[in-house]
């Protein structure tokens, strides 16, 4: 049996690719307004929660600050994004690899059980018996298929004039425009937080093997 | 420092690889087609004449902002302004039965819509108004559309860097129930900032579309030999999207 299956690798890398996108023209749509808001309306620095720094061109796509071409990138990739997550989502439940594989026990909320996981994630001894993945892992990839990347797409659409006649509700249960632009971006930085956090095990764990099963398939 | 160097690295060589991607021919149009699968997509959803989210008085609010054009640098301008706009028109043109030129108070004889909408900038922000006028299918019925029409064409009395503003939008945004022409914000004449006396509003698109003093509308088949051909000030100087939905 491949460690990997097709269709988890071939979402793996469209995902990464459109994510990666993704974020660096966001960042540069980011520097058309640098400032966020919470509810419905926002359009001045005293009214910010936050004011975000300018993001430097090796950033951004493209390279230079460009409004438009950014949003041209940006509303593109989205789509290879989103039928992406919701051919992986169905793939999931359809290979019961979402049950087999991603799913937590309650015993594995258990306090004692979550600190053996930190303790040996951080002694960097990722052999784990029986399952496929161990508890941190399983946490990591539920929040980020579960919840940062779904609610992209879902903050995303809430963010755009001709969506939101569609689903009103949609737009005032995320708290309004400028809440859904808000978490848009801090869910933004959460994904980044994970790619880092992923690139880094990837590294450490044997790279070249982890890389070569995500191509090939991989045996288990 | 080396690992901060190498990331960089990466991420130009990334930018850079999309920007020759985003340079030919194919590259430039499959990113512009994209606008088109918007436009259908989120039509198909919400129906073309679906309503924008339309807010209560409390949710007004306290300062809209003005950007772009902020007045209209011309002494005749100034001259309307002085006077109240008494002189000012809006000419009905191009394909329609019936050419109009309507004064002010014309427009404020038509049967009126108010809504208390929110304006979202392409940039990011938003600010929440009550925008009071006639729709423009009233217009559009009372000139005539022929046939052939497929585009209106929003002109406009302001410049900005030497171009006059102008833009367009077709004929389901025309005919939609929000789509009106204010002479009002919050229940006083426009202030020049927001576009005095005239501008458009079309609550289902980013705020380069809502057209500001505004003096003519022109039914038209096609938008390609009108200035840039792109359809719209930011679309021609920038490459903005013609469709702002998204």
């Amino acid at each position: 049996m491949k460690r990997h299956l097709l269709s988890t690798r071939l979402w793996h890398w469209i995902n990464a690719f459109s994510v990666i996108v993704l974020f660096m023209s966001g960042l540069n749509i980011s520097n058309a307004h640098r400032y966020l808001y919470w509810g419905q309306w926002g359009f001045a620095p005293e009214q910010a929660w936050l004011a975000v720094p300018k993001f430097p061109g090796w950033m951004t796509i493209p390279g230079h600050y460009s409004l438009a071409d950014a949003r041209d990138w940006h509303v593109f990739m989205v789509w290879p994004f989103a039928l992406g997550l919701l051919f992986m989502w169905a793939s999931m439940l359809l290979s019961r690899h979402f049950w087999r594989d991603l799913r937590t026990s309650p015993k594995e909320w258990r306090a004692t059980a979550i600190w053996h996981d930190v303790v040996q994630h951080l002694q960097l001894n990722f052999d784990h018996e029986g399952s496929k993945y161990n508890f941190l892992q399983k946490l990591a990839y539920g929040a980020v298929l579960g919840v940062l990347l779904p609610g992209m797409v879902i903050t995303g659409l809430a963010i755009s004039p001709g969506f939101e006649p569609a689903a009103p509700w949609l737009v005032d249960s995320l708290g309004g425009r400028q809440s859904a632009r808000s978490i848009h971006f801090l869910f933004a930085w959460g994904t980044c937080g994970f790619f880092i956090i992923h690139i880094v095990l990837v590294l450490i764990s044997g790279p070249i093997r982890q890389i070569r099963d995500m191509i090939t398939g991989g045996r288990l | 420092m080396k690992r901060r160097a190498f990331v960089s690295g990466v991420g130009a060589l990334l930018v850079s690889a999309c920007s020759k991607v985003a340079d030919t021919k194919a590259g430039a149009s499959l990113l512009s087609a994209a606008d088109g699968w918007h436009k259908k997509a989120q039509r198909a959803l919400s129906g073309r004449t679906a309503l924008a989210r339309e807010y209560e008085k409390s949710d007004i609010s306290p300062f809209f902002r003005g950007n772009g054009s902020l007045s209209v640098d011309s002494d005749a301008y100034r001259a309307q302004a002085d006077k109240g706009f008494a002189g000012w028109r809006l000419n009905v043109s191009g394909l329609v039965k019936r050419p109009l030129s309507l004064e002010l108070d014309d427009i404020r004889a038509l049967p009126q819509r108010s809504q208390i909408t929110r304006h979202d900038c392409v940039e990011g922000w938003s600010a929440i108004g009550e925008w009071t006028g006639p729709q423009m299918s009233s217009i559009l019925e009372k000139s005539g559309l022929l046939p052939e029409a497929q585009f209106i064409l929003f002109l406009c009395a302001d410049t900005l860097d030497g171009a006059r503003y102008y833009e367009s939008i077709d004929l389901d945004d025309a005919m939609h129930p929000q789509t009106i022409i204010a002479h009002s914000l919050n229940g006083q004449p426009l202030p020049v900032i927001n576009g005095a006396p005239l501008r458009m509003r079309i609550e289902r698109q980013l705020g380069y579309k809502q057209a500001k003093y505004l003096t003519g509308i022109e039914a038209v088949a096609s938008l390609d030999s009108i200035a840039g051909g792109k359809g719209g000030y930011w679309e021609d100087r920038a490459g903005y999207q013609w469709y702002a939905g998204i």
